[in-house]
């Protein structure tokens, strides 16, 4: 075993027939708050629903904090798990669906009461406890949530998309809310999201997944400036990437020698913005543009396949239909480990 | 044009086919007279206290109100957890258990009877009273699952799981989170099978035997050899008791949401 606190050793987990994830491995350091980032059907809510113990695994080990958990039911587990649908029993009111856990628990009245309160507090829902769900906004209802799986203080807390269900103005607040709540209470805490933003901005390491494995596990900052596949840097924003064979870039008008190819790269991938525009050996006809505030994005038609490119906004303006030269410097561009 | 009248006068027609016997039967129930007549002889309550000293009523009041009770009770116990499965697990016969649970409501009572005669009472010896039980609970059945049903649908299953997270076992979180959520429900239906039990005609004249009878085929018997008001009086009071109900239930409980 690991000495990780929670530790994903060999996990394939399947719906029937249907294998959702394959052979994962993951270790996850006390105190840690992890983003499972990933399309819709990458595995990655399974895995959450494996690790909360509602989902038993085909084959493979869950261990948290030193205890092999994999045959452990559910309710035995202390692990929170705050529903995409939040999950709240309609026919209690606030305070009663914070103490569920607690009661069920067995403590005295007085604890339920004194720890419900300090709930309901840390989530500024103190005068909302007498009222019933249904009588909240989501946002409110998400914090009813999010403070009914911490009074338990559980080993780990899963949240399922925590933020998809709320308005743009909402999730800036709820993202700091969580933020505040995991370093305040120190809780392991593990949010599965299909959103690269928010598991950039919240969490402290993020598991990319894909087609039920790990694509690439890294701090926001690896992700972002580094990520190891082609499918990683398609998803966080690197809008042209190219294979690399031989030390010729893989390109839809055919392969390209490149002056200085890299060694051991499978591929090369570009942001917009590290397009290199007015000059260089290549030459492209501008066939879209747009203004996004502080920069402009164009849409290149060129020998290499379609170029998206970006420039300052303060530029001037390349109308559509002219012919502009642009380069893909190599000390700019993102090193693929694995292509595909 | 015949279309501005037309639409009034038919639903006219139909109210007073509708609700007209039922006033025929209230004004009769009222009559001072010896026979059951319309319009009324006199009016007096004489017959209205009369039901209450009718022995055979008495005993097949007694009947009825056990069926109603005992056979809806039984039909729940049977009918949640079905309605529970069917609704929250993908069951290779789903359809199938749907269809055979409600068969009861679409085959004629007329048929269910002779069948249940037939087939279970005749050949296995059963009793009167067990037969009726039977009959009832199955006929009581496809109303318990169709109105449980119903409401599990509106439950969202998520909130099981959240329960368990919390602590509670599988059986702990059904009724600590799912019972009181569709308790509005599992009233409901409770209320429908009682109704439906009690007015229950043509399954319960199959098996009706010596001396057990259920209410409305006593009211049937009665009629053939005593041609007195009393039993139109008895139908009122059971109309009335009825309507009560049901009226209750819609107040309180939204009866209509359910059905």
């Amino acid at each position: 075993m690991s000495d990780a606190y929670l530790d994903l050793a060999g996990l394939t987990l399947a719906y029937g027939d249907t294998i959702a994830v394959h052979d994962l491995d993951l270790a996850i350091d006390q105190g840690e708050l992890i983003a499972l980032l990933g399309p819709s059907g990458c595995g990655k809510t399974t895995t959450m629903r494996a690790i909360a113990g509602l989902l038993r695994p085909k084959a493979g080990r869950i261990s948290l904090d030193g205890r092999d958990i994999t045959r452990v039911a559910a309710n035995k587990r202390e692990v929170g798990l705050v529903f995409q649908s939040y999950a709240l029993f309609p026919h209690l009111n606030v305070f009663e669906n914070v103490a569920f856990g607690l009661k069920l628990k067995g403590l005295p009245a007085r604890e339920v009461e004194e720890r419900v309160g300090a709930g309901l507090r840390s989530v500024g829902l103190t005068e909302f406890a007498a009222r019933r769900p249904a009588e909240l906004s989501g946002g409110q209802q998400q914090r009813v949530a999010l403070a009914r799986s911490m009074v338990m203080e559980p080993k780990v807390l899963l949240l399922d998309e925590p933020l998809s269900n709320l308005d743009a103005r909402l999730r800036l607040e709820m993202r700091a809310e969580l933020q505040r709540v995991q370093k305040a209470s120190g809780v392991t805490m593990i949010f599965v999201t299909h959103d690269q933003a928010e598991a950039l901005a919240l969490a402290d390491r993020i598991v990319v997944m894909l087609n039920g494995g790990v694509e690439q596990i890294g701090s926001p900052e690896e992700i972002y400036d580094h990520p190891a596949s082609a499918f990683v840097a398609d998803f966080v924003g690197f809008e042209n990437v190219f294979a690399l064979n031989d030390g010729k870039l893989d390109t839809p008008g055919g392969a390209m020698a490149l002056a200085e190819p890299p060694a051991g790269v499978a591929g090369l991938a570009w942001r917009p913005g590290s397009v290199a525009l007015g000059q260089g050996p290549h030459r492209g006809t501008v066939r879209g543009t747009s203004f996004a505030g502080s920069t402009r994005e164009y849409l290149l038609d060129t020998p290499l396949g379609v170029i998206k490119a970006e420039a300052d906004a303060g530029l001037p303006v390349h109308a559509l239909g002219e012919e502009i030269a642009f380069d893909l410097p190599v000390a700019r561009a993102a090193h693929l480990a694995r292509f595909g | 044009m015949t279309s501005r009248w037309f639409p009034p006068v038919v639903l006219f027609l139909v109210l007073a086919f509708l609700i007209g016997p039922f006033l025929i039967i209230i004004a009769a129930s009222l009559s001072a007279g010896e026979t059951l007549a319309f319009p009324p002889r006199g009016l007096s309550l004489r017959w209205v206290f009369k039901v209450f000293t009718v022995e055979s009523f008495q005993a097949s009041f007694a009947v009825s109100m056990f069926l109603a009770i005992g056979g809806t009770l039984v039909a729940l116990v049977l009918g949640v957890p079905a309605s529970y499965a069917l609704s929250r697990y993908k069951l290779p016969f789903s359809e199938g258990v749907r269809l055979v649970v409600s068969s009861p409501i679409v085959v004629p009572g007329i048929i269910v009877g002779l069948a249940l005669l037939r087939y279970l009472v005749i050949p296995f010896q059963i009793g009167i009273l067990p037969a009726l039980f039977f009959a009832h609970t199955a006929l009581i059945l496809p109303y318990a699952v169709r109105v449980v049903s119903a409401s599990l649908n509106n439950l969202r299953s998520d909130i099981e799981e959240a329960a368990v997270l919390l602590g509670s076992s599988p059986t702990g979180a059904f009724f600590r989170v799912v019972m009181p959520n569709i308790r509005g429900g599992i009233l409901a239906a409770f209320i429908l099978g009682f109704v439906t039990s009690f007015n229950q005609v043509p399954v319960s004249l199959f098996l009706s035997g010596p001396g057990v009878r259920t209410l409305p085929i006593d009211m049937l018997a009665y009629m053939e050899i005593t041609y007195d008001p009393s039993v139109a009086a008895l139908a009122s009071l059971l109309a009335f008791m009825s309507i009560g109900i049901v009226f209750l239930a819609e107040r309180f409980l939204g009866l209509s949401r359910y059905v």
